[in-house]
């Protein structure tokens, strides 16, 4: 058995080979050590920039510009101004009031203009010209598919806006994107009970689909729900994003059978179609001796105000609304109405969180490396932000929460009293195996920009 | 039976728009020999004459009530037109009546613009090619639709159809059909019968008045007018102004149908050029035949048996039109022997 003997110079030798060892060690065991490699590094570039990427002109453009107003907020709140907001009911929250990290966040804004190649070529503006470090904003899922592509190529983290598309999430679904708001299937889900109930289970429906992924996926979404009831579908006819007359679109309807029309519009569209087919005498009409009804399946509250009187009675879905009486969309309404002088719409509401979520992700992460970002975010339970106890599902980075049920309110008391909730589909109604939809992720490691 | 009747109308109320737009192109070429690539530009300044009339009139006095709060907790504020505090019902019914309203508004300003475009600039391209003449024509179109851009902004600005006017007519029941079997907005059908009655109010001027006289003869032969000691040349920026009028009311009242932007003379301004080369360049009952021709074309072609058989015809279906007119018959329908022929 040897004896383990130190003397002060083997003391010393240990020592100093140690300490050579410690300096010679590569940087990536220390925390952060990570910073240069990867796009736009806050801690390299000294300013956090965050790109509010939305629809300022175009079809879209209302919802685009409440989107923005709510993500102006949510940048005064991470930075410590103003009532707090949401910050004051996020639980869990990591955010402390002073910026992100100790940082104060700045921003750039870009239009979109309702326009996929705009949008990608402004968020390439965001990422290569003003150094963001995350890019968010959308009204339309081209849009949305589009830049969540780009952010992936450029290992930049997009928190998409409003996407309704199930490719978003489905097919189309990337590591590097994040969609809070919720799709086309769960609204189908969500609304078919609802349509049974008012309008029966024996009724012929005449689609008029928005000609895009978006589009197409709600068409498809909402057919398989109606079918399922039992509903017969008698055609669906695709209409250009952006028509304004959609006569030549309404008069086939007329003698086509069907009882019922369901358009797959949003925004403009479906404020020049709903108001028109009311106009055409659609609803005045008895089909299949039945009265003639008109359904949106998602709309929105500027949508709702847009259409004016034909909105009163219509039934669709929504991610959220103003008037839910939970402490995070009381907080939310009062900080936005005090700032601007209306409710938020459902736009604004969705970009407030996304950007809110991001900047809590990094706190949790200690980090802006987006790897460990995208980790904070994946399998994230929350509550607090008007939606309910709500997950950032990790398999493919939907956020799964309760679905509204809406109704054009037939009797408003103010002008902003245009929808009334009539239902609520609870998170386990809405969720479903991320298997049906396909798609990657890909991989966590970022790319350089 | 019922779907070729409801399409029929379609077409006459589109085809009412593009024969307006065409017959003020149609007044101006056969005049002063102008190729106005500014026209759509003044259908859209119509537009706006109806979108400013309108803010005009819903200028509101905001007051606060104290005993009501809004969804953020503060005091609600409660927001009436100005108008209802000094004209009373009457206040209300011109803000729900804006539109047509507006016309009072577009005419006379519509008809300086006109003058003023023609005294300040086009005349100075009179004796210029047709080249010359678009080109400039086409940068002003442009010029003036980023002053619009810039004043209104970039999104479209819907205008309501009074509220008495937003229902459908049954006009099966009018046939002798069960009733709601075939029924028609009727707004569109007012712009349908407005169209009717403009174009048939500029033919009767040019007709029946000793002005549309000197001006037909001017058409046909300005030298020898010029001779007789008449200014042709003051009753021709006239007939310019009547134009923009014409232009700019077809733009005010289809305003309901769809919100404009500042785009949107472009978008009806190439049709209409096709309607003008399809009636006869110059031709007054050609421009007002092919507009209403190419609208009911256009909209049988939207039907969707149709679309099943070619896909995507209903977006084509002018331009084939257009193409086979100039191939057949180069002049077009009712077009001067001569006249862009060779």
């Amino acid at each position: 058995m040897s004896k383990l003997i130190i003397n002060r110079r083997g003391l010393l030798r240990t020592m100093g080979a140690g300490a050579a060892a410690t300096l010679a060690s590569p940087m990536f065991f220390t925390r952060g050590a990570w910073a240069q490699n990867f796009c736009n590094d806050p801690t390299a570039s000294g300013k956090i920039v965050f790109g509010f990427n939305v629809p300022q002109t175009g079809s879209y453009a209302e919802e685009g510009l409440d989107q923005l107003k709510g993500y102006e907020l949510a940048v005064k709140h991470i930075n410590g101004e103003g009532d707090g907001g949401l910050l004051n009911t996020l639980k869990p929250l990591s955010l402390k009031g002073n910026g992100v990290l100790g940082q104060k966040v700045a921003f750039v804004s870009g239009d979109t203009q309702t326009n996929t190649d705009a949008a990608r070529d402004g968020a390439r503006r965001m990422i290569e010209r003003d150094g963001a470090i995350m890019v968010t904003g959308s009204v339309t899922s081209g849009e949305a598919i589009a830049v969540q592509s780009l952010c992936q190529e450029r290992g930049v983290i997009y928190m998409a806006g409003l996407t309704h598309s199930n490719d978003t999430t489905g097919k189309d679904k990337r590591r590097y994107g994040f969609r809070h708001f919720f799709n086309a299937y769960q609204s189908g889900v969500a609304i078919a009970p609802h349509l049974a109930e008012a309008y029966g289970r024996d009724r012929r429906a005449y689609h008029l689909t928005a000609d895009y992924t978006w589009g197409w996926t709600q068409e498809e979404s909402i057919k398989n729900a109606t079918e399922a009831l039992g509903w017969e579908t008698v055609a669906t006819v695709r209409t250009p994003l952006g028509l304004g007359d959609y006569s030549q679109y309404l008069t086939p309807v007329l003698n086509s059978g069907a009882d019922v029309l369901i358009l797959n519009h949003y925004g403009h569209d479906m404020v020049n179609s709903l108001p028109q087919a009311v106009q055409f005498g659609l609803r005045d009409r008895q089909a299949n001796g039945k009265n003639f009804e008109i359904v949106v399946p998602m709309f929105s509250e500027l949508m709702a105000v847009g259409a004016g009187e034909a909105v009163k009675g219509i039934i669709g879905t929504s991610n959220w609304h103003w008037a839910l009486e939970d402490e995070g969309t009381k907080a939310f309404t009062k900080s936005y109405g005090e700032a601007y002088g209306a409710p938020p719409s459902q736009s604004a509401h969705t970009g407030y969180v996304q950007a809110i979520l991001y900047a809590d992700a990094v706190e949790r992460a200690g980090s802006f490396y987006p790897p460990e970002v995208i980790k904070a975010l994946e399998g994230h339970e929350f509550d607090g932000m008007g939606n309910g106890p709500t997950l950032y599902r990790d398999s493919d980075h939907q956020c799964f929460k309760e679905v509204l049920v809406v109704r054009g309110n037939d009797a408003p008391t103010s002008k902003f009293d245009v929808l009334n909730v009539i239902g609520r589909s609870a998170r386990d109604e809405v969720t479903y195996d991320p298997a049906i939809f396909g798609g990657e992720l890909g991989p966590y490691e970022p790319n350089q920009c | 039976m019922n779907a070729f009747l409801a399409q029929l109308l379609n077409g006459l109320d589109k085809g009412g728009a593009y024969a307006l737009i065409a017959l003020g192109l149609t007044l101006v070429f056969g005049t002063l020999g102008v190729v106005n690539f500014a026209h759509g530009a003044l259908f859209m300044l119509g537009c706006f004459m109806a979108v400013t009339f309108r803010y005009l009139i819903t200028i509101e006095k905001v007051t606060t009530d104290p005993t009501q709060l809004s969804p953020w907790g503060q005091p609600l504020e409660v927001r009436a037109p100005i108008v209802q505090d000094w004209l009373g019902d009457f206040g209300l019914f011109l803000v729900d009546y804006s539109v047509p309203f507006s016309i009072l508004l577009t005419i006379p300003v519509m008809l300086a613009i006109g003058i003023g475009m023609e005294r300040g600039l086009i005349k100075h391209f009179y004796k210029r090619t047709h080249a010359e003449q678009i080109l400039v024509t086409f940068g002003l179109a442009i010029v003036i639709g980023e002053i619009v851009k810039s004043i209104y902004g970039p999104n479209p600005w819907p205008q309501p159809i009074p509220s008495d006017l937003r229902s459908a007519a049954d006009i099966g029941r009018w046939l002798g059909m069960e009733p709601n079997t075939l029924t028609y907005p009727w707004w569109r059908m007012i712009y349908l019968m407005f169209s009717l009655g403009v174009i048939a109010a500029v033919f009767a001027f040019l007709r029946f008045t000793t002005f549309g006289m000197v001006v037909r003869a001017g058409m046909a032969d300005r030298e020898a007018v010029g001779l007789l000691g008449i200014n042709i040349d003051k009753r021709f920026t006239v007939v310019f102004g009547l134009a923009a009028v014409v232009a700019g009311v077809a733009g005010a009242m289809y305003t309901p149908l769809l919100p404009p932007n500042y785009q949107i003379g472009m978008d009806f301004l190439v049709l209409s050029f096709v309607v003008v080369v399809v009636g006869g360049m110059g031709s007054l009952p050609g421009a007002v035949l092919a507009g209403f021709l190419l609208g009911i074309l256009q909209s049988f072609a939207s039907m969707t048996e149709v679309k099943s058989l070619i896909p995507g015809i209903d977006q084509v279906i002018i331009y084939l039109v257009a193409v086979v007119i100039l191939l057949v018959r180069p002049r077009g329908l009712m077009g001067r022997r001569g006249v862009m022929e060779g």
